[in-house]
């Protein structure tokens, strides 16, 4: 399978990126392996690939001002494999861990998977629940957008065509637990159901989901079950119950909407109670 | 546009299309044969080789990008003309039938073996998830990785625990 003709172009720097970006029909390029796939298939046919793979200041993991910085061309592998986070964020570690593959997990980066937005990504889920704000630049200059703000659909995000991701900025929480558990589609890995957990210290509890809705989300519901309530058995019980809601839940020949649903409250059930 | 690989040690510079994938370039343009071409998709890992000493699916990758990076095939795995030890494993343990997913194995291990010499059998499942075979059930293709890792460890190979959770 072959794409149609691009240029391609590599910048150095992100204010580059962001010049060749707002030229014509261009798309970022930075593992690609969404992009080049869709491309492969002529789902869609970009004139200019703009490569974001050699630009130093996108690389990197930092604790700086009591946030965790991930610059957003931070592969997957770098993330699985990073001290900081393991000690700071063992939920992303765990994520990082089930993307994909060995093969795709070397070559893909987290602001990658977060601008495409694929409804099974992993990444969102934790991104979510860590209380993440998303450092974005485009040639209107930058800007931070929370997490919870930044999915707006299917394959959609706040992103404007020429705006990149930078960084994935995370508050530390002292003394917070989290887990992330999904249940993946055998041959892609991709999340069939993934749920992130994180329980801060004083006992509130943030809770999301991916895979089971067109964007990925916030369990508001869920997460008022635990306001001014002790972690035990019938708290979670009322939680997982709760879970989900009115939401509308995907339907596609992995899952029905009926599996899916019964699929994220037992993994949300599990999550709370790794964290228990 | 012109690019510049190095690859199994020996320099090249062609011009490309950036449209040429790196499989192809490997393929069609050197004639290096042995990475295949499977789903094309990146589910199936038969077209892996590594890029700067990591595995990747080259059917994935256009040519453009591998610029100024030294590419591994199956070729260039042999040294002196001896076998790599993961290539004389798997003709000892009969790691293969066909043989059409094995280049993309073999070179998925030989990354994993770097990271992880002393692997256990389930981490030796997992580090080749990437890679589908159709025809031996993955049973010899297991016990072929852990024969390669016996032998590149000059010691015998830690019985490791299964690895707890990591939830904390």
């Amino acid at each position: 399978m072959i794409p149609t003709a691009f240029d391609y172009t590599k910048p150095a720097t992100v204010e580059e990126a962001i010049a060749a970006l707002s030229d014509g029909d261009s798309k970022l390029l930075a593992g690609g392996y969404s992009l080049i796939p869709a491309m492969k298939m002529r789902l869609t046919q970009p004139s200019k690939l703009v490569d974001i793979s050699g630009i130093p200041s996108l690389k990197g993991i930092k604790e700086e001002d009591g946030e965790i910085v991930i610059n957003a061309g931070t592969t997957h592998y770098e993330i699985l494999t990073n001290d900081l986070i393991k000690n700071r964020l063992p939920f992303f570690t765990q994520a990082a861990g089930i993307i994909g593959d060995v093969q795709v997990r070397n070559r893909g980066t987290i602001g990658g998977s977060l601008a495409h937005a694929d409804p099974a990504a992993d990444w969102p889920a934790p991104v979510l629940a860590a209380e993440a704000i998303i450092d974005v630049k485009g040639t209107g200059g930058g800007r931070s957008i929370p997490a919870t703000d930044f999915f707006t659909g299917l394959f959609s995000t706040q992103l404007l065509p020429d705006e990149i991701i930078v960084a994935i900025r995370i508050p530390v929480q002292e003394g917070a637990r989290s887990v992330y558990l999904s249940f993946e589609q055998p041959a892609s890995r991709f999340a069939i159901v993934g749920c992130a957990v994180l329980r801060k210290a004083d006992g509130r509890v943030n809770i999301a989901f991916t895979g089971v809705s067109e964007a990925p989300f916030r369990d508001r519901g869920a997460e008022a079950v635990f306001d001014g309530k002790s972690w035990d058995t019938a708290t979670i019980d009322t939680a997982v119950d709760a879970a989900i809601g009115e939401v509308d839940v995907l339907s596609d020949h992995f899952a029905s909407s009926e599996y899916r649903r019964h699929l994220a409250k037992v993994y949300l059930k599990r999550a709370l109670q790794a964290l228990a | 546009m012109q690019i510049h690989v190095k690859v199994n040690g020996v320099e090249y510079k062609h011009d490309v299309e950036p449209r040429l994938l790196l499989v192809h370039y490997l393929r069609d343009v050197l004639r290096l044969t042995g990475t295949h071409i499977g789903c094309e998709t990146s589910i199936c890992g038969a077209c892996t080789v590594h890029v700067n000493g990591k595995a990747a699916k080259s059917c994935t990758l256009f040519a453009v990008q591998a610029d100024n990076c030294e590419i591994t095939t199956i070729e260039g795995l042999a040294q002196n003309g001896e076998l790599h030890p993961l290539q004389t494993s798997f003709k000892e343990m009969h790691g293969l039938q066909c043989g059409f997913c094995t280049p993309g194995v073999i070179m998925t291990a030989a990354d994993y073996l770097k990271q992880n010499p002393h692997p256990t059998e389930e981490e030796i499942r997992t580090a080749l998830e990437g890679n589908f075979c159709r025809c031996t059930g993955y049973q010899n293709i297991v016990k072929s990785v852990q024969l390669a890792a016996e032998k590149m460890s000059e010691s015998k190979p830690v019985t490791k625990e299964k690895k707890e959770e990591v939830v904390v």
